[in-house]
């Protein structure tokens, strides 16, 4: 650990994968997945249908990677961001690009207001920007619309936003282990000036937020993955942190999937499951996914099961469930990969069983669906996937590919003493004596 | 202590560290990475190690409640800090800076005359840190009463307007930091940062202006001009300051 961090700082740019990206429509009509700066989506109605995605601007939809995905609410609308530093705005009825509101720096997430009248977009900067989608008529292209500053994290890259159950607050998180939640004001287009509380605890990058909320806890409580391999519960209107869980250790990863190493594995996901206290956690090498539970009362986190899936190598890069179906919909892959015949791939899987009825976590058994069993079958698999079959081998360079890439964009950079004397001295900035 | 004495860095006849040892940059990038240690959250702020006097290192039976109140950001060399210190010799109060040189003088020079002056000093300390970045790691919501801004830098290209330490969205941080009625001092030789800093200040909706009156009351306002290096600096050249002081309020609903 102590020499691994320690690298030129240059090399960082040939390795600019993006993961896969997946987020289902709250209704289940509809499901994304991005791989690059590819958006596929698939409509689920009937038997189901691909989609193609109609854009007036012409040329591809996004020049560059994707980094965030999100339906409203409501499921009326879906917005897509990433490094192409556009942020577009779908009307999931027709699928046309009702907005596409330009962002000055790379956009790292996206947040929809829970009444779907504005759109939140964080950026590499740490700023969080809103745009009003007050006039938004889903049949009518918008004129181009601006975004205004809300709230800004000082020079810090911002991984998540989320707004809280009840729309009183955006939580944003960011690389300098901090999780801000802030007042969503009345117009925010004035800004979003008063902070509730900072949730501070994390000793990594803050990676993902979710919100885990019951009918008796409409308010919610905040989870929050990190580097640092903690999920953490947090009550935001005080910020203070309720339970910390060391998934790795709690899970009994630790001895089967590696020896001897130091290095944590990252959290890089956090999907929680609607009306029931389970929440999905993706973790950087765990083939399969942790379900953690929550109890709301106690305020604890605990290990409910470890879901692995059997017969390849799956790390989900992203996952997301659906409110009424009760399947837990996730995707491995990853974009531009080097040195394989496919550079960029998917490969998206389902655990079924969420179902209101078995809320016992102890009793909860799920079952990862076969291909021959998910909703628009090898159709929507074709469609989501780009191909039906993968390489095994393929998945482990990108589940690599992936964790790098994260590594290389969150983690501070620890630079040997030698070094930083080294880069003092060659500064160019330095006046020469005349 | 034997080393201490024996430092070359510390004047013989006053016990002061002398100033041209601790020499560093003018300025630092507020925006690059830090390489120093910051605390998790206000809790894991070690103020036995800050204030020895005030929380005994060993025992539990500190005074826990109490909790620096000032906080100096970008305190230079510490001469605000110094003259606070008798003003208030009640209230906690640290100074943040970020060029570890600088920190280093400030470090000795209140060691120094705590060792001169017993009794006296105990409530003053410094920090290296970027309090762009780190202000909640330090201090709790409403946890300050006053926060000081004086001759910060100006960055006078548009380009690096957003290193300035006082900017809208850094003034939400700082608006967290106070409590309600809590004041910010800011001050500076530079009109055109003093103009930036008031508009911010101004169209900020959890700030209001202190009134003529309250300023003239107040016996913290003429030191900001008289008590720090950069002050004298500027009342030796005989130069114009622009100040800009405003309380916290509560946003309007």
């Amino acid at each position: 650990m102590e020499d691994a961090p320690i690298e030129d700082g240059e090399n960082h740019k040939d390795i600019d994968v993006a993961p896969a990206l997946i987020s289902v429509h709250p209704a289940q009509e509809s499901v994304a997945v991005t791989v690059g700066s590819e958006l596929r989506v698939f409509d689920l109605h009937g038997g189901g249908s691909a989609v193609s995605l109609v854009d007036d601007s012409h040329g591809p939809f996004h020049k560059d990677s994707i980094r965030a995905i999100r339906y409203g609410a409501n499921g009326k609308v879906f917005v897509s961001a990433g490094d192409d530093k556009l942020v577009k705005i779908w009307s999931t009825e027709s699928w046309h690009c009702i907005c596409t509101v330009s962002s000055e720096k790379r956009v790292t997430a996206v947040a929809l207001s829970n009444d779907g009248l504005h759109v939140c977009f964080a950026d590499k900067f740490g700023v969080v920007w809103v745009v009003d989608l007050d006039s938004v008529d889903s049949n009518q292209a918008l004129v181009n619309k601006k975004a205004v500053q809300m709230l800004a994290h000082y020079c810090s890259i911002i991984t998540s936003l989320e707004f809280s159950p009840d729309g009183r607050f955006i939580v944003s998180a960011d690389r300098d282990f901090k999780i801000r939640v802030t007042v969503f004001p009345k117009k925010p287009l004035d800004g979003a000036h008063e902070i509730q509380s900072f949730c501070l605890g994390h000793t990594e990058f803050v990676s993902c937020l979710a919100f885990v909320s019951t009918s008796e806890y409409p308010q919610g409580f905040l989870v929050s993955g990190s580097g640092d391999s903690t999920v953490r519960l947090w009550n935001i209107s005080s910020g203070s942190l309720l339970d910390t869980c060391e998934v790795e250790v709690k899970a009994g990863l630790l001895e089967s999937n590696r020896r001897g190493e130091e290095c944590n594995s990252a959290i890089t996901d956090l999907c929680t499951i609607p009306d029931c206290t389970m929440i999905a956690v993706a973790i950087q090498s765990l083939q399969g996914i942790v379900l953690l539970s929550c109890d709301l009362s106690a305020r604890t986190l605990s290990i409910a099961k470890v879901v692995s899936i059997m017969g390849e190598t799956f790390i989900p890069t992203s996952s997301r469930a659906s409110f009424s179906a009760g399947l837990l919909w996730m995707v491995a892959g990853v974009s531009n990969l080097r040195g394989f015949d496919h550079p960029s791939l998917a490969r998206v899987r389902i655990i079924s069983g969420f179902n209101k009825s078995n809320l016992d976590p102890q009793e909860f058994e799920p079952i990862v669906l076969e291909d021959n069993e998910i909703p628009g079958g090898y159709k929507l698999l074709e469609k989501l996937q780009g191909s039906v079959a993968v390489e095994e081998k393929v998945f482990l360079a990108a589940a690599e590919a992936v964790k790098t890439a994260m590594s290389n964009l969150l983690v501070k950079k620890q630079y040997s003493v030698e070094k930083r004397e080294f880069r003092k001295r060659t500064r160019n900035d330095r006046k020469t004596k005349q | 202590m034997l080393e201490t004495k024996a430092s070359p860095n510390i004047s013989k006849s006053t016990g002061l560290p002398r100033k041209r040892f601790y020499r560093a940059r003018a300025h630092s990038n507020p925006l690059s990475d830090s390489h120093f240690p910051v605390p998790i959250s206000p809790s894991h702020v070690d103020y036995s190690l800050h204030y020895p006097h005030v929380f005994l290192p060993s025992s539990d039976q500190n005074d826990s409640s109490k909790k620096i109140q000032f906080a100096d950001i970008g305190c230079g060399f510490g001469g605000l800090l110094i003259s606070l210190s008798t003003l208030f010799p009640e209230t906690l109060m640290i100074g943040m800076e970020l060029r570890d040189k600088v920190t280093e003088y400030v470090k000795e020079r209140i060691l120094a005359l705590r060792v001169a002056n017993p009794g006296q000093y105990q409530n003053i300390s410094v920090t290296r840190t970027n309090s762009m970045k780190y202000i909640p790691n330090y201090f709790e919501k409403g946890q300050l009463s006053k926060m000081f801004f004086l001759f910060p830098d100006p960055h006078f290209k548009e380009k690096n307007h957003r290193r300035r330490v006082i900017s809208t969205h850094l003034l939400d941080e700082y608006a967290y930091a106070l409590g309600v009625g809590g004041i910010i001092y800011t001050i500076t030789d530079v009109e055109e940062l003093g103009e930036w800093m008031k508009a911010c200040l101004e169209s900020h909706p959890m700030f209001e202006a202190l009134t003529e009156k309250e300023l003239e009351a107040d016996p913290v306002v003429e030191l900001l001009s008289s008590a720090t290096e950069e002050g004298q600096k500027v009342a030796r050249n005989g130069g114009q300051t622009f100040r800009a002081v405003y309380r916290r309020i509560m946003p309007p609903l």
